[in-house]
């Protein structure tokens, strides 16, 4: 039988979550007899090529691109996961949500006292490039989720539990300080 | 302005602990309680400004903004919504020319909801000026728009009395008592000062015993025993204090609101046999101020009472002093809860508090406390007149005694029932004179949604324990629109916030069920319900957000079908829309609002 496939990939997210996933130490090598990995900035595979089973996703939609990737997953991927606080509720980038686009825009290009000159007010407005959301959206808000790895980012003991009993099929035993954070 | 409002807070001897009767003195004098009142309130009493802010953001009946001349609180609870409250909306709307949430330009007319007023067997009602109206139609409404454009004073538009003591010289009330079956216990008969004499007599330790054998379980709804209560309070040091709760705010309860009419005494009376009891001195009746239509009535009674040495100094000669002051709410369903109570009593936000410790042990100003519904307190009255084995006789073998139902909705006959304990609720029904009857609501949006299939069972508290509120719902109603999505939206009104769980969940729960309602939810949706419900009984603090999934999860039980049939087959829908997100940012930045796929 072949191995399950899977794929990840970092949206509005910090990187944070897939170096935990790296965490996982010299587990990786046993990591890989158990899966095959497809699309990831792991091994920089940047195109579905063919039908994975497991998406795992790190990071929520803050633009058009995100919005674009994620579904690509869905179309692609049987499971899909939620993996970090970002992810599963938007995180940091969502502490935008509230204040209006216009505003973040201006404080990033025009007026944050880290910007230098821009006396003609010019914002980033070229077709290549994504744009913007009226907010960050966590994903499951935009295709079906099937699975949440909660943390901020999640212990990579937690990730290597989850994906193992997933791919095994035993029943995933996680001790609670594994998901406790207070 | 401002010697108004130091004379105010001198006569309540400048003590933070009375801020709430300040500031309802104040939102009295004014209509509100404006930035500037606060902050003299705050450097007078020695508060931070935001102490006396959070406590006046805390309760319904402060304002900020000067309610009208007239300001009119209706009922926006389920059996409200039930008896027609949409005409009577749309009446005062039509005539006022403003919004529910509104003031007239002129300043004379406010428009606001309020929840359960304890009216819930003459709906709809509302107050005007804390005069309580009941049994509102567009006609009625009429009239008193016309009286308030006419100037009259409030308590000249009450023309007809209410019976018994409602029509006392100092209520003059329209309510009515509908007292529909009097039992033997609380509406019996009853001669004031017999049971108190008898106790001081036996001594605290004989009260207590005979309280415990006679099984009395506390009638504000969760049940503890009350003698057991008494007795570890007894045992703890300090300044004792006697509480007796009348918040009764479980929409649908109006039991106490009868016993506060007809047998004031009856609970002063309990409340001083508590206090011989534990060794206190000292005893507070918490109000809700919806009753306060009661409240000159229930002062004049205490004065009786001490006139006639049952409270005061040396009662009956007997060396034990004990008095009684009110203390009223200013509109929060969660000061019912009993550390809220406290708190609240104490001037403070009426958030409930971490337990251990539990108010026996450090409650009022950290004092040991009893608190206690005021139908158990007139209960205790009546085992301590006629013992507890007349009383054990009475009821199931766990419940003993009587209970007293407030029985509201499709019925016949809604009103006070004070019947044995283990009557099913086929014989409620019978006894009401309700018919097609879809489910019965027991104790309340806290309580259970009980399906006919189901009518056997026991109004008892090892079966359908009860507070007292018994809504009937009729085959007509929408039981998911009507009931729990009203339910769902007092909940949310009324949590006090501490919590994140109870503070948001409530929200989600009732946005939830307001998709289900408009036929937007779909399948999976129902099992989040029922999840997130879980979860937020067990991360609450207090019993409102432990049972406030109640009316979900109860009507998911047993009447699963109705939501299945509003819910789509899916098992996944997003509200996400591309257009919609990025038209703002697109218009920031002065680009086509194009998305290539
Ligand atoms: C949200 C909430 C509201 C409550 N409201 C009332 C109330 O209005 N009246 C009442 O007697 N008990 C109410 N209770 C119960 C009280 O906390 C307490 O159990 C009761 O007053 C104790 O008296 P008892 O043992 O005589 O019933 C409420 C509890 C909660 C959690
Ligand atoms: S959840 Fe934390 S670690 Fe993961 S992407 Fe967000 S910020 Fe980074
Ligand atoms: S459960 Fe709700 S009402 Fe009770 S303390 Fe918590 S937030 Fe307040």
């Amino acid at each position: 039988m072949s191995k399950p496939i899977v794929a990840t990939a970092s949206l509005a997210g910090c990187f944070g979550c897939h170096m935990s996933l790296l965490d996982i130490d010299e587990r990786i090598l046993k990591l890989i007899e158990l899966v095959d990995f497809h699309k990831s900035p792991i091994n920089d595979i940047k195109t579905f090529t063919k039908q994975c089973d497991i998406g795992i996703i790190e990071g929520g939609c803050c633009n058009t691109e995100n919005v674009e990737v994620l579904r690509e997953f869905r179309k692609n991927c049987k499971i899909l996961i939620s993996l970090g606080e970002c992810a599963i509720m938007g995180g940091l980038p969502a502490m935008r949500n509230g204040i209006p686009v216009r505003e973040c825009l201006e404080e990033a290009y025009c007026d944050g006292i880290t910007v230098g000159e821009n006396t003609e007010r010019i914002m980033p407005n070229d077709e290549e490039l994504p744009i913007i959301l009226d907010k960050v959206y966590p994903l499951h808000e935009i295709v079906k989720i099937d699975y949440y790895l909660p943390g901020c980012a999640p212990r990579a003991d937690l990730i290597w539990e989850a994906v193992v009993a997933l791919v095994t099929g035993n029943e995933l035993n996680i001790p609670y300080e594994l998901v406790k954070f207070d | 302005m401002n010697e108004k409002i130091l004379g105010i807070i001198e006569a309540y001897g400048r003590s933070p602990y009375r801020l709430v009767d300040i500031l309802l003195s104040l939102q009295k004098e004014f209509r509100c309680v404006s930035d500037e009142a606060v902050n003299i309130v705050a450097s007078e009493l020695g508060l931070s400004e935001v102490d006396v802010r959070q406590t006046k953001s805390f309760y319904h009946f402060f304002t900020t903004e000067p309610v009208g001349k007239y300001a009119v609180y209706l009922n926006n609870s389920a059996v409200s919504e039930m008896m027609g409250m949409a005409d009577v909306v749309d009446e005062f709307e039509k005539l006022c020319g403003i919004s529910f949430g509104q003031k007239t330009a002129d300043g004379l007319i406010s428009l606001d909801h309020t929840a359960c007023i304890g009216m819930n067997d003459q709906e709809p009602a509302a107050l005007i000026n804390s005069v309580v109206f009941t049994g509102l139609n567009r006609q009625k409404v009429r009239e008193i728009v016309a009286a308030m454009r006419e100037g009259k004073p409030v308590e000249s538009m009450v023309t007809e009395y209410g019976d018994g003591n409602n029509a006392h010289p100092l209520v003059l009330s329209m309510v009515k008592n509908n007292i529909r079956k009097a039992g033997p216990v609380c509406l019996g008969e009853y001669e004031t000062g017999k049971a108190l004499a008898r106790s001081l007599t036996m001594g605290s330790k004989a009260v207590i015993d005979e309280v415990k054998s006679a099984n009395l379980r506390g009638r504000g709804g969760a049940g503890f025993p009350a003698g057991l209560k008494w007795q570890f309070c007894a045992h703890e040091a300090g300044d004792r204090y006697v509480f007796c709760n009348a918040d009764e705010g479980e929409p649908g309860t109006f039991k106490d609101r009868v016993l506060l009419t007809e047998r004031a005494q009856m609970m002063y009376e309990g409340m001083a046999i508590a206090g011989w009891a534990i060794g206190a001195k000292e005893g507070i009746l918490y109000l809700r101020y919806e009753y306060l239509y009661l409240k000159a009535f229930l002062e004049n009674v205490l004065e009786e009472m001490r006139n006639q040495n049952l409270l005061g100094k040396n009662i009956l000669g007997k060396g034990f002093d004990f008095d009684i002051r009110i203390q009223l709410g200013a509109g929060a369903y969660v000061c019912g809860e009993e550390s809220a109570l406290i708190e609240s009593s104490e001037g403070k936000r009426g958030e409930p508090r971490n337990r251990p410790p539990f108010p026996v042990q450090k409650g009022y100003k950290n004092n040991p406390t009893i608190v206690n519904n005021v139908e158990t307190f007139c209960s205790a009255v009546k085992i301590i007149e006629n013992g507890a084995a007349w009383y054990k006789k009475m009821g199931t073998e766990d419940s003993s005694g009587t209970k007293l139902l407030s029985i509201s909705g499709d019925c016949k006959m809604p009103g006070v029932y004070e019947v044995e304990w283990g009557m099913t609720i086929h014989e409620m029904l019978r006894m009401v004179g309700a018919e097609n009857v879809q489910a019965v609501q027991v104790s309340g949006p806290s309580g259970v949604c009980v399906p006919p299939t189901q009518f056997n069972r026991q109004i008892a508290l090892e079966d359908l324990p009860s507070g007292g509120s018994m809504i009937v719902v009729g085959k007509q109603r929408d039981l998911i629109k009507d009931i729990v999505l009203n339910f769902m939206a007092f909940f949310e009104d009324e949590s006090c916030g501490s919590c994140i769980t109870c503070r948001s969940f409530n929200m989600i729960l009732r946005r939830q069920v307001q998709k289900v309602v408009e036929g937007r939810a779909i399948k999976p949706d129902l099992d989040n319900m029922k999840d997130w419900g879980e979860i937020m009984a067990k991360t609450s603090r207090c019993g409102l957000g432990q049972t406030s999934s109640n009316p979900i999860s109860t009507t998911l039980a047993n009447f699963r079908e109705l939501y299945e049939a509003r819910v789509k087959d899916e098992d996944f829908q997003s509200d996400f829309d591309m257009e919609k997100a990025i038209a703002e940012s697109c218009e920031a930045v002065n680009r086509p609002p194009i998305v290539h796929e």
